[in-house]
């Protein structure tokens, strides 16, 4: 069995009990990356030799009679844009290629605290800029329900190696979708917690203001514990928020009684008859434990997108201004320093980030910023006010994760708003600084899983957690990772 | 350079007449905090290159900003010294390319700065406009080596970012100021206020205020104002000064020779004595500010604002009127500010109410202590009153008290016990009288001429005394000496 089979519950249940050792878990994961990750490449780098010194001294902790922590020997991996000094961190790109942060994200230091070992880093697109894990200077992740299609993404690697079975648990960042999109595509659970729940020192920017980190895992159970481990105030951050952080393991056996559901009509228009139907029989599942469900009109929500491939853009083109060949990372050597910084840049960022910064310092212009930036914020106002308005009457959304299941690896990479438009339902979200998840449901089009996603407002994570998993104790279990490897069909 | 602005240039000396010069100083004043605005690694001068500096300051991927309080209260402290409003604020990026820049952009306060609407009263009563006075990180330090030390043409460029991140109050003035004389005035009158509310050590020779200069000219008697340069580069009161005089007249050249002046951005060459032209408007970078995504809004709350505004110093303005009621001399009204700006009017007015006298205290702090501002603020009223008796009594003469007054700055001590070391032990009345008889003896013409009643020929005679003496009389004991003598 692989270490995902288990469930990171259970394992770190066993290596807390002393039945199992956190070295041999370890061993178990590093032998199934090994196994399928040749075929599969959802890692960049492995920090092997680091976990085998963190997962031994799980094991001496544990043989002391002292407690690790509540994941306990349970191999993580990360997004490759969160910082590790056991292994680079590149974003994969080419401008940060070989780079090793001499610090630790709040995240890694949070989970070494729960006892959990990172075994690795996760591939992703370019700065987490796109929705197949296509943009990567590393290759491709594919699929491992069928390796002739995408992953999702950004966080196509951690929601590829989760659905492998190669780690129980795995961490992303969603900046509009990127931990949802890819749990839907790959049948697993991603959630994005609310901004600010989640410290985000040491992830490297995207954009500022919608970034945030949040765990990939194959049940809602699993999710709530990493989330409970990595959640919380953190100084290092100003938009970290005070309150404590929610417990939301403790809601799972609640039920629906009681909760009342609105279902998102506006976005069913717009999805695949099965990402459609995944949604309705959701909405049945929570019916029949007893919660109200209503249909609620939310169109503002659709005008997300062309605000966020404004605002997301604009805030990248000042993140990203850093990789000058200066400092660190990649130089092009010139005569001058502009022209070297030129050179570097052109020679290290790939074509989707070129995009997005040249389109986020052209909407910053003089002149230019009314009409787009600004305007964009505007929507951004707009869309948190229809929340506000659903809220008022119901505790959670309902809506399809993505309009369809995963798609072919190439199919969209000539075609740049094609691709946008995977992330038309998990962007609002991100505007409007709420949780969201993706639970998955059921088998659609060729076999491949489709995810609900459950929204909440801010600081809503225990009612969010409360409906996934009842949508989870109602969906076909075929649909849920790990898959056992299949190839390409 | 277009041939019409050289022409500009040589014409400088034909001077202003006719014109008003209009100067808006924007002054970067370094806080004198213990750490950096962002983040944790010492706010301090001359380290090492770059051992002060960690994932913040670098501005590593990954890392955030957390703004330190010190810094916002010690800005809140200058914004009310200089009668500014203090109110709830934000942080923008400005976002350009530039090495010593570890983001590629920095964070300042744009459209809300946390002070606004203020004023500076000048020594003569003159009142100068704030518009702002806005935290900002500071950049960190290139040096360009080979070529002419400018980017353009160095060899190589090397970077130190130890003073990247440290906390910057900009102070925007209105162009109130008329003349590069009331800019040194503004300047100086600043620098004691940063001082005077422990915001700033006040060094301008290490960076901690650096002035930049918008410079226009316009017709005397016109209201309007006319195109403006900013002046970068002055890195003293007298560039500053010279700068404004140069760039003045160079405007007004090239309007009298029927040019144009452009906006632009000027570089002084302190050792050519001239402004160059940078960079222009059209060139000028488009800083794309937006909000920083990173950092909340800074709402002040009332413990902050308590803390910033309490125990607020005696500002110079108010220090000087003490002062100068205390002497009660309006002739001595640059004594005063020179007393004031190097923080030395506490020791003189400590020693006046000692029984000093407050004039003859005045005079040899703004004269011999102010040679050396750091001792002299370390002195003790006590001795410094006691010296002065001294003096007043006639125990020592005037370049006597002077040499004590050096020895007690330059390593403390006793003036009675230093006099004494230094051989200033007044001259026995006796002695005294027994060199007066050897003088008039050996010069009978001049004394002559004394006893006629020519007064002029007393100098000579009281010089004669005190080389006899070797400087060990007192020129007033000698004097009265000869006075009596003749009576
Ligand atoms: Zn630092």
């Amino acid at each position: 069995m692989t270490p995902a089979a288990s469930g990171a519950l259970a394992l770190a249940a066993q290596v807390r009990a002393g039945e199992r050792s956190a070295a041999s878990v370890l061993e178990e994961s590093l032998a199934a990356i090994r196994g399928r990750d040749p075929e599969l490449h959802c890692f960049n780098a492995l920090a092997d030799a680091h976990a085998r010194e963190r997962a031994d001294e799980v094991d001496r902790l544990v043989a002391s009679g002292t407690d690790p922590g509540p994941l306990a020997g349970v191999p993580v991996a990360l997004k490759d844009n969160i910082c590790t000094r056991s292994a680079p961190t590149t974003c994969s790109s080419r401008i940060l290629a070989g780079w090793t942060p001499p610090y630790d994200a709040t995240v890694v230091s949070r989970l070494a605290a729960a006892g959990a070992v990172v075994v690795g880093k996760t591939n992703l697109d370019e700065f987490a800029m796109g929705s197949s894990t296509e943009n990567s200077a590393t290759g491709p992740t594919r699929n491992p329900w069928d390796t002739g299609r995408v992953p999702g993404g950004s966080s196509g690697g951690s929601a590829a190696a989760v659905a492998a079975g190669m780690v129980p648990v795995a961490l992303g960042s969603d900046t509009g979708g990127s931990i949802r999109q890819p749990a839907a595509l790959c049948g697993v659970v991603g959630v994005k917690p609310t901004y600010g729940v989640v410290s985000r020192y040491g992830l490297v920017a995207f954009a500022s203001s919608l970034d945030q980190i949040g765990p990939l895992a194959t049940t809602v159970a699993e999710a709530a514990a990493v989330l409970e481990a990595i959640a919380g105030h953190d100084d290092r951050d100003s938009t970290s928020l005070e309150q404590a952080a929610p417990r939301c393991s403790e809601v799972l056996d609640d039920g629906a009684r009681g909760l009342r559901v609105g279902v998102v009509a506006d976005f069913l228009a717009d999805a695949s008859p099965d990402c459609t139907g995944a949604v309705r029989a959701a909405a049945d599942v929570l019916a029949g434990h007893g919660a109200s469900v209503e249909e609620v009109a939310l169109p503002e929500l659709l005008h997300g997108l062309s605000a966020y491939y404004l605002i997301a853009p604009a805030e990248a083109s000042s993140n990203l201004a850093r990789y000058d060949g200066v400092r660190y990372g990649l130089r092009v050597d010139a005569p001058d320093v502009e022209t070297m910084n030129g050179r570097t840049r052109a020679a290290g960022f790939g074509p989707e980030v070129k995009r997005r910064v040249m389109l986020g310092t052209y909407v910053l212009s003089a002149g230019y910023y009314d009409a787009y930036y600004a305007q964009a914020q505007r929507v951004r106002t707009l869309v948190a006010r229809a929340f506000a308005r659903a809220y008022a009457g119901v505790d959670v959304l309902l809506a399809p994760t993505t309009p369809s299941v995963a798609f072919p690896l190439g199919s969209k990479t000539s075609d740049p708003l094609e691709m946008y438009l995977a992330d038309l339902f998990t962007i609002p979200s991100n505007l409007a600084g709420h949780p969201a998840m993706s639970v998955p449901f059921a088998l659609g089009e060729g076999g491949m899983p489709v995810g609900v996603q459950v929204l909440a407002p801010a600081l809503g994570e225990r009612a969010m957690f409360r409906a996934a998993a009842v949508v989870e104790s109602g969906a076909d279990p075929r649909a849920r990772g790990p898959v056992p490897a299949r190839g390409a069909r | 350079m277009s041939g019409g602005a050289r022409a500009g240039e040589d014409a400088a000396i034909e001077g202003v007449a006719g014109y008003e010069v209009v100067v808006g100083l924007e002054v970067h004043c370094e806080l004198s905090t213990a750490t950096k605005l962002f983040c944790g690694c010492a706010n301090a001068f001359g380290a090492p290159p770059n051992t002060q500096v960690c994932p913040v300051c670098l501005g590593l991927p990954g890392s955030l900003p957390v703004l330190n309080r010190r810094a916002v209260e010690l800005a809140m402290r200058i914004g009310s010294a200089l009668h500014c409003e203090i109110r709830p604020s934000t942080f923008h990026r400005k976002n350009y390319f530039y090495p010593d820049m570890p983001k590629d952009y920095q964070i300042s306060q744009y459209d809300e700065p946390v002070n606004a609407d203020g004023y500076l009263e000048l020594p003569g009563g003159a009142r100068v406009g704030i518009e702002r006075a806005h935290i900002e990180e500071d950049t960190g330090k290139t040096t360009h080596v080979g070529g002419g030390g400018r980017i353009h043409d160095a060899d190589h460029s090397l970077v130190d970012y130890n003073r990247a991140g440290v906390p910057l109050v900009e102070i925007v003035s209105r162009p109130d100021i008329r003349g590069a004389e009331q800019a040194r005035s503004y300047v100086s009158e600043l620098r004691a206020v940063l001082v005077a509310t422990g915001a700033s050590d006040g060094r301008m020779e290490e960076g901690s205020l650096r002035v930049d200069a918008n410079v226009s000219v316009r017709r005397e008697g016109s209201e309007g104002l006319g195109t403006r340069c900013e002046v970068k580069n002055l890195n003293s009161l007298r560039s500053l000064g010279r700068a404004i005089d140069f760039e003045a007249e160079r405007q007004v050249a090239v309007l009298r020779s029927g040019g144009r002046v452009v906006q632009e951005t000027r570089h002084w060459d302190e050792d050519e004595g001239r402004t160059s032209s940078m960079r222009s408007k059209e060139e000028a970078n488009d800083y794309r500010y937006f909000a920083e995504p990173d950092l909340v809004p800074l709402v002040p709350d009332e413990e902050l604002l308590e803390r910033a505004t309490r125990a607020m110093p005696v500002l110079p303005a108010a220090r000087r009127v003490r002062l100068s009621a205390l002497v009660g001399d309006d002739t001595a009204a640059d004594q005063v500010t020179t007393v004031v700006d190097l923080g030395l009017d506490d020791l003189v007015v400590a020693a006046a109410a000692l029984g000093a006298d407050a004039s003859l205290a005045l005079r040899r702090a703004a004269n011999e202590a102010a040679q050396r501002p750091e001792q002299a603020r370390r002195i003790d009223a006590g001795v410094f009153a006691r010296l002065l008796s001294l003096e007043s009594a006639g125990t020592l003469s005037a370049t006597q008290s002077k040499a004590v007054l050096a020895e007690v700055l330059e390593s403390g001590g006793d003036p009675e016990e230093i006099a004494r070391r230094l051989g200033f032990e007044a001259l026995p009345a006796a002695e005294l009288e027994a060199v007066l008889d050897e003088v008039v003896a050996s010069h009978p013409a001049e004394w002559e001429r004394y006893v006629g009643g020519d007064d002029k020929v007393a100098q000579l005679l009281t010089g004669l005394v005190m080389r006899a003496t070797r400087g060990r009389a007192n020129g007033k004991a000698v004097a009265a000496a000869l006075a009596s003598r003749r009576a």
